[in-house]
Parts: C-alpha cells; structure tokens; sequence
C-alpha cells in the first residue's frame, strides 16, 4: 500500500479533510470532459472496469482515442446523441481535501445546468481555448458564477500545447478577462495556464511553461482558502423541525432542529424569534453526539431556548441587534427554468425561502438581462427558459431575507408551479453583482 | 477559537441530516428502504441523529428477496431493536407464490424486488421512500436529484427532473406520486468506509475479512454455502475473503482480502481500483444501461 493511500485513508477519518465544490461549465469543444477525465485519473479515482469499459465503446464507435467523456455521460440519451443533458456530479478525494463537482454540459439548457451546478460551488472553473481567446461562452460563464455569488473563479486557459505554450499568448487572454471580469464583483480570479489533453499544469507542475509562476490547478484547489467564505457574523437559523419526544422520561423536552445558514451560535446568546419578535436566550445546542459549546454553517443542530415560546418549521431565530428583513414585496433577480410556461405579470407561484413556504404573485418585470452582453433590456413582458430578470414579487406572508450577495442561504428561493409542482425558477433577493 | 471549519465527514452528515429533517417536515408518510447493507446502516445511523432524543418519526422497509445472509437479518434485528422503530417486510417470495413475479432464469430476483416494492409503497401509502443511492456508484446515479420524482408508477423520468438549487428541495406531491430520497448522494464507498470507522457503526460481519470456503466463478469469488453450492466439476479452497457490498446470496460474491478491521477497510478501499459493482455483483453486469432501465422502472 502506498503512502499516499495510507494518508488519504487516515485523514479522511481523522477529520483532517475538508470539502471543496466546484462547477465546471463549457461547451463540447473546449477540452472540459478531458480535463476531469485528468483530475480523475490522476487521483486514482477512475477505476480499472470503468476505464476498460470506456476504452472498449470508444473503440466500437472507432475513435483515435479514449473519450472521457463516456465516464460522465451516462444515461442512454446521451449516449445515443453523443449530448450531455444534464448536470452531473464527479467526487474525488487528496489527503487535503475532498472535492465534488458540478459538471455542467454547454448546449441549450446550458443556464439552468450552470445555475444548479454554481449555486452549491465554492470555486467555478472556466475554460478559456487559448487559440480562441476570451469569446461570448467565457463571459457567460462567468457572468453566471457571480450571479450566484461564487466567490473564488479560476480560469483555465487550456490546449497550450497548440500555441507553443506562448506567455504573450496567456497574457492577452489574461488582460482581455480581467477587463472584462472589472465589470463583475468577482472576489477572486486567478489564471493558470494548462493542456488537459498533455497533462501541463493540472497536476503537476509543467517544464513547458517556466514562465509561469502560480500553482498547477489541483494544488491551487487544494490550498484555496474557503473558511472566510462563509457569512460567520450574521445569526441566521431558520427552523426546520421541532423535536418533541413522545416518551415518558423526556415528556417536556422541546427542541428546534435546523442547519445553521449564517453566523456563529452560543449558549448563553441573546436570540429574537421571527416572526413572533420574542426575545429569549439559548439555552443548549445539541446534537446526537451530545451538547456543543458552538454551532456554525453548515452544523445541523438542535438548539434548545430557556423560555418556553410559540415557535414552529419556517420561523428563523437571529439576533436582537442583527436581524434579517422581514418582507412581503421581494426584489430579486430570476432564472426561469421551465421549458413549458414563461414568467409574466400577475401569475402566481409557491415560493420556498430557507424553511418556509408560501405564495408569491408576480407584481411587474423590470427587466431582462442578456447573459452575453450584459444589457439590460426593459421592454420585456416575459422571461422565457434559461432567460435572467430582475422582478417584484408580492408574497402571502413575510420572508426573512437579507440580500443575495451577502448571505447567500437567506437570500435565495424556488418558484414552483402550483399546478405541475414543478421547480420553474431560481431566485436571488436584491440587485445584479455587477457594475453598468 | 476553533476555525469554523467542518471536516468533509461532517459536512457530508450535516448535509444528510438536513435532508432527512426536510422530507420529514414536508412529506406526509416517509419510509426508509432498509437493505441491511452498509449504506442503509449508514442512513439509518443519520436519521437516528437527525432526530435525537426523539425515536425516527418513521418506519423502515425491507424488501426481503428471501435470499439473504443470516447475518444481515440478525443485523437488521438488531438496529430495529436498539432503535424502537416500526419494521415493513415486503416479501419477493410471497409474490412469486401470489404469481405477481416470476423469477429470472438466472435465479436472480434483483430485478422483480421493483413490483414489490411499488406494491408495497402503494398499498402503505408512502410518499416519499428514503434510498441509499450515491452517485459515485453509477453513472445514472451520478445525475439523479437528492430529491428524485416519481409519477404514479413509480417511474424515474432522466430528462424530466426538477431542477435541484441550493438546498431547496421541492417535494411536492400529487396524490399517487411519490418522492426517492438519496441522502447519500455526496458520499462516495471511502466516505462512507471512513465514517463507520469514525463512528464505529455496527454492520454485518460479512463485510469484514475471514476465512471462508470459497469456489471461483467468472473471476469471481463465492462463498460456498446453502445459497451457492458447490457445482460438479468445481473446487473449493479456503482464503482471506470480505464482501464488499451484501445483496443476494446467490449472486453476490466476495472480494480476497485481508481487512479484519474497519481501519483496514478504510485503507483497502483507498486503494481499491475496480468499483464495488464491478467487483462483486453479477446481477449489474448485464448491459451499459442496466441501472438506468431498473431506475426508470422504479427500483432504488
């Protein structure tokens, strides 16, 4: 056994690990499926029968070489149409971190694929061909990631072996990106020049770019801080479930059960219940294993109050000085994802926010935005699938909200159509991240 | 001052906690499908968490095939017992003798388990059926939603699932339908290795190595016992064998291996280079989209 494995095997159950999403978003050409074939291979995770699997239809369909794309195209569709149609998650795991990721396709249902696969990453991957250029797709990728607030956006300019591994090559890339990417609220960006196909700077360090100085892609996956990430000042916990035994010996036990969306939680914390208004105390935060002395995201817990108050699934607990929004009229920029019915005026929708459902009435549209261009454009009456806009919701009842960009878990809702139950939109409360 | 920062193992229980609190906030009648191998152990483990001190709101269900380790039964006893919850068999033997089945010619009966369980799922009333599904296991796993659609056969529709965002998870029902919940989705065979070692979760002592009588077949290796006997012709010899995952008897076989301990499964397994179906299920192996065509029929 090497040591290596003994490493892996050993931190992962020491605790040592942590967990790292990422989203990878491209088109059929630009070497993205080659990319993770690497990673995966070169973790050791792809295994034997599924190589040998892979290598055999590739070689029934006659190709020159193995297509790792067959690794993650799994159902028959796709196969048959030689399509990725849906987002597709991958794992594989170093001795410093376990990583999955969102592996969304590049074709028609590409926004919705991006959105799902972005608004769970903590890091989004963007494929640049460096014989292309920064073209439409790269700033649509990236426009997407910071919609949904992806805080680290690592592009990779791939198949610079084509260009002779040319530093003037990188370089223009890299200014065309960043004077793009000033337009967006892109907390980190960072470049890496790479060749999925010959290997150069994935996982190891390449001889064939001496000019670059940064890591290869996994070590910088590896290293990439994401603890600050998190929103670790504002208390926010919204309530999923009380637990009340129903036996003898904990007749009056009373908890509230919930995974911790923002902030850090302490016995002894002053706490206000919404929408009651009821200031209390915390009394314990209990989980299975026994009491905790603190509670952050993404802890799921049971947190017990010392007064005995009326509080139930959709209520939020935050602090008295630091509490969310409390609002019927929602600002908020959508994503429609349904292909049968766009969004317009006056149409109503189930609205699920943290915990909490309700119904929500479409007021006006303000406008659409173009993934493209950036370009706001106000003569709209509808967002069709895969399409981006800002709108006014009115909604049943208040929903304790802060702005998207700044918390992410109590920013965020769905739009389900009440009659199909079908998820139509995603949604993300306050303005666009970026400057017109 | 800690960092604030949870290991990958909690992060992936806390995530599984909330989805097990969610679909017991939201659904009507949950049930959990209980296999008696080390995933269901595992989901069983987290929803005993998700509700402690409180017993699981919920019953278990077992679709027996008859064809079980003894070891597992007395396994599953066990967790039924030391848990207090409600346990559902749904019987594949019963439904062979009522001719609502009939058995593959290979003596398989993974595939007929899907009209019992649609049956039995039916005839309870549930509305949402918890499955320890990951998505590392397949590729039609790999794109299937936490929380995964059925219509009123129980059908998986691939291009027709609801889109899945955050954590927001849509179980909205029409009455007939139902939901499969995966709240495994993120574990991968080393996770869920590395968390029995961490928790020191009770499993069947198959999945550790012993010693046992074993016959050679198609590269792989079967115990010799009531379900697999010796056929003429055929040797035996003793090794150092475990079983990596536990389905039927008669078509699950062992892998050669000297882990007597869960630390050394966890190694095993980091060093493992064919996938657990691969390795030890006869039944996966029959085309590419094996599992996709069960999933679309409803299986787990």
């Amino acid at each position: 056994m090497s040591t290596t494995t003994e490493n892996l095997a050993e931190a992962l159950t020491d605790g040592s690990t942590d967990l790292l999403r990422f989203a990878t978003a491209g088109s059929v050409d630009d070497g993205k499926s080659t990319l993770i074939g690497r990673l995966l291979f070169d973790s050791k995770t792809i295994f034997e029968d599924q190589l040998d699997s892979v290598e055999s239809v590739s070689k029934d369909r006659g190709n020159d070489y193995t297509d790792l794309s067959l690794l993650t195209d799994g159902l028959r569709a796709e196969r048959e149409q030689g399509i990725t149609i849906d987002v597709a998650y991958r794992y594989f795991a170093t001795p410093k971190r376990k990583f999955i990721i969102a592996d969304t396709p590049g074709h028609t249902q590409y926004t919705r694929n991006m959105v799902t696969g972005a608004s769970t990453a903590d890091v989004a991957l963007i494929l640049v061909d460096a014989r292309k250029g920064v073209i439409e797709q790269s700033r649509r990728h990236t426009f997407l990631a910071t919609l949904l607030g992806v805080p680290h956006i690592v592009v990779c300019v791939n198949k610079m072996d084509l260009v002779d591994y040319s530093e003037e090559v990188f370089e223009s890339i890299r200014r065309d990106f960043t004077e793009f990417a000033s337009r967006l609220r892109v907390p980190d960006l960072t470049f890496i020049p790479i060749s999925a196909l010959e290997g150069d700077n994935v996982v190891n360090r390449s001889e064939n770019t001496p000019w670059y100085e940064g890591s290869p892609l996994l070590s910088h996956l590896e290293r990439l801080h994401v603890a600050s990430d998190r929103n670790l000042v504002d208390v926010r916990f919204p309530v999923q479930y009380v637990i009340r035994p129903q036996s003898h010996d904990s007749r009056d036990y009373r908890g509230y059960a919930g995974t911790v969306a923002s902030g850090v939680m302490k016995p002894g914390d002053k706490v206000v219940a919404l929408p009651a208004g009821l200031e209390t105390t915390i009394a314990s935060i209990e989980t299975a294993d026994g009491p905790v002395e603190e509670a952050y995201p993404p802890m799921a817990v049971t947190v017990r109050l010392t007064d005995e108050i009326d509080i139930s699934r959709g209520d939020m607990i935050a602090r008295p000085n630091n509490t969310p929004a409390s609002l019927q009229n929602i600002d908020a920029q959508i994503c429609w994802m349904d292909e049968s019915a766009p969004l317009t005026v006056g149409k109503k929708y189930a609205i699920k926010h943290t915990t909490r459902w309700a119904r929500a009435m479409v007021k006006n549209i303000n406008y659409r935005v173009d993934v493209n261009t950036l370009h706001r454009d106000e003569d709209v009456t509808e967002i069709k699938l895969n399409e981006i806009g800002r709108i006014q919701l009115r909604v049943t009842q208040p929903l304790f909200v802060d702005p998207y960009q700044q918390n992410p878990e109590t920013g965020s809702f769905i739009l389900v159509d009440e009659s199909t139950n079908k998820t139509v939109a995603a949604g993300m409360v306050g303005g666009l991240p970026h400057r017109v | 001052m800690t960092s604030h920062v949870l290991s990958q193992l909690r992060s992936l229980e806390a995530e599984s906690i909330h989805i097990i609190r969610e679909v017991v906030a939201e659904m009507q009648r949950p049930v959990l499908l209980f296999s008696g191998g080390k995933d269901s152990i595992v989901m069983l483990h987290l929803a005993a968490k998700a509700f402690a001190p409180a017993r699981i709101p919920f019953p278990i269900m077992h679709v027996d095939t008859g064809l079980n380790f003894q070891t597992v039964l007395d396994c599953r006893d066990r967790w039924v017992e030391r848990l207090g919850i409600q346990l559902v068999v749904a019987s594949v033997q019963d439904a062979i003798d009522r001719g609502l089945v009939k058995e593959e010619p290979n003596g398989s009966r993974n595939r007929i388990q899907t009209p019992v369980l649609l049956e039995a799922v039916e005839k309870h009333g549930f509305d949402a059926a918890f499955g320890g599904g990951r998505r590392d296991e397949e590729k039609a796993r790999a794109k299937e939603r936490v929380f995964s659609f059925r219509d009123d056969f129980g059908q998986w529709d691939p291009k027709n699932q609801r889109p899945e965002i955050w954590s927001l998870y849509n179980g909205r029902v029409h009455q007939g339908e139902s939901i499969r919940v995966f709240p495994l989705s993120n574990w991968t065979e080393l996770d869920i290795w590395s968390y029995i070692a961490a928790e020191n979760i009770d499993i069947p002592d198959l999945y550790l190595a012993q010693e046992r009588e074993v016959v050679e077949r198609d590269g792989m290796l079967f115990a010799v016992n009531e379900f697999t006997p010796l056929k003429e012709g055929e040797t035996s010899e003793r090794r150092s064998v475990r079983y990596r995952t536990v389905g039927d008897a008669n078509l699950t076989a062992a892998v050669a291996s000297d882990a007597t301990t869960l630390t050394a499964i966890v190694e095993e397994t980091a060093a493992v280079r064919i996938t657990e179906r691969g390795a030890t299920r006869g039944d996966d192996k029959v085309s590419e989209a094996a599992m996709e065509d069960r999933k679309r029929e409803g299986y787990f």
